[in-house]
């Protein structure tokens, strides 16, 4: 139950208010293996420890990067961490987005703002083995342009012949050459065979209810849409009992949950 | 309702001017004794040091949002309900240290914060808290991971069980098959029989371990007369338990029953104090705190017992997602009585009573439970679900 | 290669897709192809508001000026999408700026002539307006999801 040292080697901010954490074990192995979707506990010595969400490639196990907002007490703390800093770090914990299952199929990944973040390391790995999937779609909502993630990596990705890339904002100033609208906007036009298809979303609570009806709307089964669920959590290991949604724990049961399974528990209030 | 049966172990009789004995082989053993004791005007389990300090010749009166203590007739020793406390406080700790970290050099060490867990005998423990006892092993032994503390202190305890002979104004360990007979997981189990100027326990071995143990006390087998008088007792016990509560199909009930409007009655009452969640016996939840030294040189984690009734408990991205308190105490109801079945196969709910007895505005969980049966269906309008959601 | 007849467009269009034949041809006499080019403002905030418009290739910005702000983008509209029913609607004026983000290609149809026709024939305005009302509610409920602000700072 107590963390392993990492070492920070990067801190590199993304957006006005999300930065990405590289890590490396400071003993040990120096391999992390972890499935995408998977989150891990962050500490930061004396502040405390939150849950992150894994952001890198699976593929890649030397260093382990978080992408996260600074909204509360920890990532403050942790955005003025400086290479070579210590943390405290334990997982990976959690169920994964299931990309094996998707193979033969199209894979369209809907992403809302940081929700961004715990669907990258898919995107890895089925780019690693592309010709085991049919067409791959990444659908990126965000709040305005200033709030796009990756957007280097997004630009590069767009350029592929094997990937499509529809990115869009709730809001942008004249000018901004690209789509304003909300995510879901992007779904009854976007290439792919709904009856052939996979999803995966990830954004705030709100905006996966939207985008599971839409993908429902555009033909595509419940069972072949994911979310990845969020909920206050202190322990990762199904102790402390906060992270309940309805009869699931999210940090062991979860966070990525097939939406038939937990469509009645999102639907109500206050779960 | 059959009567209890005491055929098949074998059991023996401990005589009460022996019972002292039990405390001597136990402490001989190096077993602290954990056991009921009367303190600020109720009864708790503390560690204790002979015979003298059990609760000799009390019993309790018990309602909605009352308890009290008052004498009995006769010289039990465990002649009371279940009080305030429970066993969890000496298994999964109320305050817990995690881990200790500390900075020198730069480099981070981060130790594990469990130390060696005594070896406690738990004296007087109820059958609904031996089900409440595997209800928290399933959920720290049983699963996906497995909580180290805990593990050491469960397997280093020793367990007399002691049966219920007068069960409280709260009890309804009979409408959740969980008593008044202690029937697993013990070494020994008592029964306290006083009648026709007798006073004896009547014992039962639940283990190689308590066999061992008793072997040391005594070798009184029990008659058919003795098991009688002591299934008397069970019976008795059984036929005077103070609450009811329907158990069959509970979970789908409250399954389908989400937006009852039960739910907002009990909100208008409920105080959200969690002194609910405090004194149950399966309730497991916790929250965490971090303390460091001035120097900012040490660190430690600390995990403290915590409640579903916070709004800190469910707070996310800057709001708790169960603001209401409808939404919190249906969230502790429908946990207890329906969502801990899919998750750990089990009730949460021992029928212990202490809820009711202990909720300052005497919110009663049978009571709940029944409204919601007998208005089973009934939801708001969506109107007036929206009306009851402005603040 | 052979241009395609308005008629042609407006078949292989999603949103009047299964509309009678002969209703196609009804609608085709009342549009006109039309490009714009980057930047260009394919109609303006308070205009009276003649025509809606097919989108077939490229991308429309709806604007709105803030005083001090500038112009703010409220949506983009692209390939197989409908702007400018407000030329349906009274009191025919545009509510917003409407400009082409890159070279656009659409078919402008003539309110007032598929006013008409709606008119005439109860069951071509039905099937029309059914079409609209379907993407205004669609419209309606992402303008819901956008004014929720759900990636805001909490």
């Amino acid at each position: 139950m107590a963390p392993d040292p990492f070492y920070v080697r990067r801190l590199k901010p993304e957006t006005d208010d999300t930065f990405t954490l590289a890590l490396q074990p400071a003993d040990g192995p120096s391999k992390f293996n972890f499935e995408p979707g998977q989150f891990n506990m962050v500490y930061v010595f004396g502040v405390g420890e939150i849950p992150i969400s894994i952001s890198g490639d699976p593929g890649d196990s030397k260093l382990l990067f978080h992408t996260t907002r600074e909204v509360g007490l920890v990532t403050r703390a942790m955005r003025q961490l400086k290479p070579n800093d210590l943390v405290g770090l334990r997982g990976p914990f959690g169920t994964f987005w299931p990309v094996e299952d998707a193979e033969g199929k199209d894979v369209v990944i809907v992403a809302g703002g940081i929700g961004l973040a715990p669907l990258r390391p898919a995107l890895y790995r089925i780019l690693s083995r592309r010709d085991r999937y049919g067409r791959v779609v990444l659908l990126y909502g965000t709040r305005t342009p200033a709030d796009i993630l990756y957007r280097h990596e997004l630009e590069q990705w767009r350029s592929r012949f094997d990937l499509e890339v529809y990115a869009t904002v709730d809001r942008a100033m004249s000018g901004w050459r690209g789509n304003v609208g909300v995510v879901t906007t992007l779904i009854p036009r976007a290439p792919f065979d709904p009856r052939n298809t996979v999803a995966y979303v990830c954004g705030p609570e709100v905006m996966m209810r939207f985008t599971t009806q839409e993908l429902q709307k555009r033909g595509v089964n419940k069972d072949a849409i994911f979310i990845s669920m969020e909920r206050n959590m202190k322990c990762a290991v199904g102790f402390c009992g906060r992270c309940q949604f309805g009869p699931t724990f999210v940090c062991k049961d979860g966070p990525v949950f097939r939406f038939d399974k937990v469509e009645d528990w999102l639907m109500k209030w206050e779960i | 309702m059959s009567m209890p049966m005491f055929s098949l172990t074998e059991c023996f009789i401990l005589s009460q001017k022996s019972f002292p004995r039990l405390f001597e082989v136990l402490q001989a053993k190096g077993y602290q004794v954990i056991g009921p004791t009367v303190r600020d005007g109720a009864v708790v389990y503390e560690q204790l040091s002979s015979v003298d300090e059990l609760p000799c010749g009390w019993q309790d009166d018990q309602g909605g949002g009352t308890y009290r203590l008052k004498r009995r007739a006769d010289n039990a020793l465990f002649g009371y309900g279940v009080g305030p406390h429970s066993w969890k406080k000496l298994l999964h700790l109320p305050a817990y240290c995690l881990w200790s970290a500390q900075t020198e050099n730069g480099k981070l060490q981060i130790a594990p914060g469990d130390g060696p867990a005594p070896k406690l005998a738990f004296l007087g423990v109820r059958s609904c808290e031996l089900h409440a006892l595997a209800i928290q092993d399933k959920v720290f032994l049983r699963g996906k991971y497995v909580d180290p503390a805990y593990r050491q202190r469960r397997e280093n305890a020793l367990i007399v069980a002691v049966n219920c002979a007068q069960p409280s104004g709260t009890c309804f360990c009979v409408s959740m098959n969980t008593g008044p007979k202690a029937s697993f997981s013990f070494d020994l189990a008592l029964t306290e029989v006083i009648e026709s100027g007798q006073h004896f326990f009547l014992v039962e071995t639940g283990s190689p371990q308590g066999a061992e143990l008793l072997g040391q006390i005594t070798e009184q087998k029990a008659t058919q007369k003795d098991k009688d008088a002591a299934a008397r007792v069970v019976a008795n016990a059984a036929a005077h338990m103070g609450r009811t509560m329907e158990s069959a199909g509970i979970k789908d009930l409250l399954y389908r029953n989400y937006d009852h409007p039960r739910w907002e009655d009990v909100a208008a009452r409920c105080l959200s104090c969690a002194n609910c969640t405090m004194v149950c016996p399966t309730c497991f939840c916790t929250t965490v705190e971090d303390a460091t030294d001035l120097a900012g040189k040490q660190a430690s984690r600390w995990r403290k017992w915590d409640s579903c009734f916070t709004m800190d408990f469910s707070f996310i991205h800057g709001s708790s997602v169960r603001a209401s308190t409808k939404s919190r105490y249906r969230q502790w109801m429908t946990h207890k009585l329906a969502t801990w079945f899919d998750q750990f196969g089990t009730s949460g709910c021992v029928g212990c009573g202490r809820c009711i007895s202990w909720c300052p505005v005497g919110i009663d969980i049978t009571e709940e439970a029944r409204v919601i049966r007998q208005n089973d269906g009934i939801t708001l309008t969506k109107e007036q679900v929206h009306e009851n959601q402005k603040p | 290669m052979k241009t395609k007849s308005l008629e042609e467009l407006i078949a292989e269009a999603a949103f009047f897709k299964d509309l009678d034949p002969s209703y196609r041809q009804m609608l085709a006499g009342c549009g006109t192809n039309v490009v714009y080019k980057p930047g260009e403002f394919i109609f303006r905030e308070g205009d009276e508001s003649r025509q809606f418009y097919l989108i077939r290739t490229g991308s429309v910005a709806l604007e709105i000026n803030l005083p001090g702000k500038g112009a703010m983008i409220i949506q983009t509209l692209n390939e197989g999408e409908v702007l400018g029913w407000s030329c349906l609607i009274p009191p025919y004026r545009k509510h917003f700026d409407g400009r082409s983000v890159k070279q656009t290609r659409a078919i402008a149809f003539d309110g007032a002539c598929i006013g008409k026709k709606c008119e005439e024939d109860a069951k071509l305005g039905y099937e029309f307006f059914r079409r609209f009302a379907g993407i205004m509610a669609q419209r309606l409920s992402a303008t819901r999801l956008q004014l929720l602000d759900v990636y805001a700072k909490p």
